[in-house]
């Protein structure tokens, strides 16, 4: 179920303040099915906060979140059942710690949708074959390695059939060897056409797989076009200066 | 009288006293960690009033001597009929009051520990659960208490270990504990000395093997922690 011409997120004057400080200024996106949005700013943009904000792990102080067309901030909208649908995946992987990989993956579907233990764990082993970690399926997250961790939080997000996948700073906490691997798995996932909306310092991944790239800064989005458009044609100078920084950090 | 022979002569009522301790020192702790629970749930309410009422009771029975506590239950719950009976030489008249006391006194601390322990679990544990659509009470019983509970449970028993040396206070009212029953073989032999030499040995002896038994719980969770 989608709004008016496949939108699947929209947010109208979204806000957010932390006590005094106002973190986002009102923010008006548009999200269609099979976009791949890609947002990019500099630190404490409030990039973070504004994906946060669209599955309520923070509560946004103004404004509306339309998600599938339902009001997700409305005291009527169910918002364990809203979340499903929205998968995420952190910059720290938050892998839960006591539960071994399998379980890790399966706890969702059985816990919030009652799903069959046999049928989820025969999920979880092919997708965990899709990214190539079937071998882990009893092992701790404490075992694994960062970009390990990174692909089975991918893959937890998946088990829940999300209809779209939200992304923050996935290979910020990750060596550069094992940026690699996950960047990867993010790829294959945008081919197939998933919704996904990714916070990313990783330029060439927002230039090669994104289909939309939105500049955030100080609580806004100051520039918001195709890859072509920002990277090689910015408007704002704010998104010049930006980008001048980050492709000629040498 | 020396200590050889106050033992020969008197070793009932330094089991009779030993085994009171031990009986209150277990009913504290259990009951001490149900109020417990329940005032750490309160604690970590959103509610404010249920909240305020948490920190209150924890600020007070931490803030206030023991023995003040102890007193202000006893005279306080007068008004309820305690049964006037005696149940393995201790009577209950006086001893259930005491064991309250202790409990609320004893819930204070467990509920310091709990909630610390559940604090000390990173909060990403609970936004990635929030995430995939738990609600907050699964969050809770299947993602943050599992990893809490390795945190919780040593401290429990240190709280546990330090129960026995403090129920010796329930002898001013009149509870035939270990301290009480001391009292009796002092008065009766005049030398004081050696009964607080046993006593203090037998104190010693319940706190290693209580601090053994933690000890040995910790190993097991270690080994199951992965
Ligand atoms: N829970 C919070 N409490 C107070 N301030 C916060 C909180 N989370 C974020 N902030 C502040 O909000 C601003 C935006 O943060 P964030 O959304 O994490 O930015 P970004 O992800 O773009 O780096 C920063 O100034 C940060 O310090
Ligand atoms: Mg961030």
């Amino acid at each position: 179920m989608t709004g008016e011409n496949g939108v699947l997120i929209e947010t109208k004057g979204l806000k957010k303040s932390f006590g005094e400080l106002e973190v986002l200024k009102g923010i008006d996106v548009q999200i269609k099915k099979g976009e791949v949005v890609v947002i990019i700013g500099p630190s404490g943009s409030g990039k973070s906060t504004f994906l946060r904000c669209l599955n309520r792990l923070e509560e946004p102080s103004g404004g509306q979140i339309i998600f599938e067309g339902e009001d997700i901030c409305s005291s009527s909208a169910n918002i364990n059942l809203l979340r499903q649908k929205m998968g995420m995946v952190f910059q720290q992987f938050n892998l839960f710690n006591h539960l071994n990989i399998l379980e890790n993956i399966t706890i969702g579907p059985r816990l919030v949708k009652k799903a069959d233990e046999k049928i989820s764990a025969e999920n979880a082993m092919k997708l965990l074959d899709r990214v190539g970690l079937a071998d882990k399926a009893q092992e701790y997250p404490s075992r694994l390695s960062g970009g390990q961790k990174q692909r089975i939080a991918i893959v937890r997000a998946l088990a829940m059939e999300p209809d779209v996948m939200l992304f923050d700073e996935p290979t910020s906490a990750l060596d550069p060897e094992m940026v690699g691997e996950v960047l990867g798995v993010m790829k294959d996932l945008a081919e197939e056409g998933r919704t996904m909306v990714v916070v990313t310092h990783e330029m060439g991944f927002a230039q090669k797989v994104g289909t939309r790239v939105l500049f955030m800064d100080e609580g806004q989005i100051l520039e918001d076009g195709t890859p072509d458009q920002i990277f090689n044609h910015p408007q704002n100078p704010r998104t010049k200066d930006f980008l001048s920084k980050v492709l000629n950090c040498i | 009288m020396g200590i050889w022979e106050i033992l020969a002569q008197y070793y009932q009522y330094f089991l009779r006293g030993t085994r009171t301790t031990i009986l209150i020192s277990l009913i504290t702790v259990f009951f001490g960690f149900l109020l417990g629970c329940v005032i750490a749930l309160l604690r970590l309410s959103k509610n404010r009033l249920l909240n305020g009422f948490a920190g209150l009771y924890i600020t007070v029975l931490r803030g206030t001597p023991l023995l003040v506590q102890l007193y202000i239950v006893y005279y306080q719950l007068d008004f309820i009929p305690f049964p006037k009976m005696t149940v393995l030489d201790v009577a209950l008249d006086r001893a259930l009051p005491c064991a309250i006391a202790l409990s609320m006194n004893s819930a204070a601390y467990i509920a310091e520990i709990i909630r610390a322990g559940i604090q000390a679990v990173d909060i990403g544990q609970s936004e990635a659960a929030r995430s995939v659509g738990m609600t907050g009470a699964q969050t809770m019983l299947h993602i943050v208490m599992p990893q809490a509970i390795k945190n919780i449970l040593p401290a429990i028993g240190n709280e546990f270990v330090t129960m026995i040396k403090e129920t010796s206070i329930i002898q001013y009212l009149g509870v035939s504990d270990l301290m009480y029953n001391n009292g009796i073989v002092v008065s009766a032999t005049y030398n004081p000395l050696p009964c607080y030499y046993i006593s203090a040995i037998i104190y010693l002896i319940l706190n290693l093997v209580a601090g053994k038994g933690v000890n040995i719980f910790e190993r097991r969770l270690k080994r199951s922690d992965r």
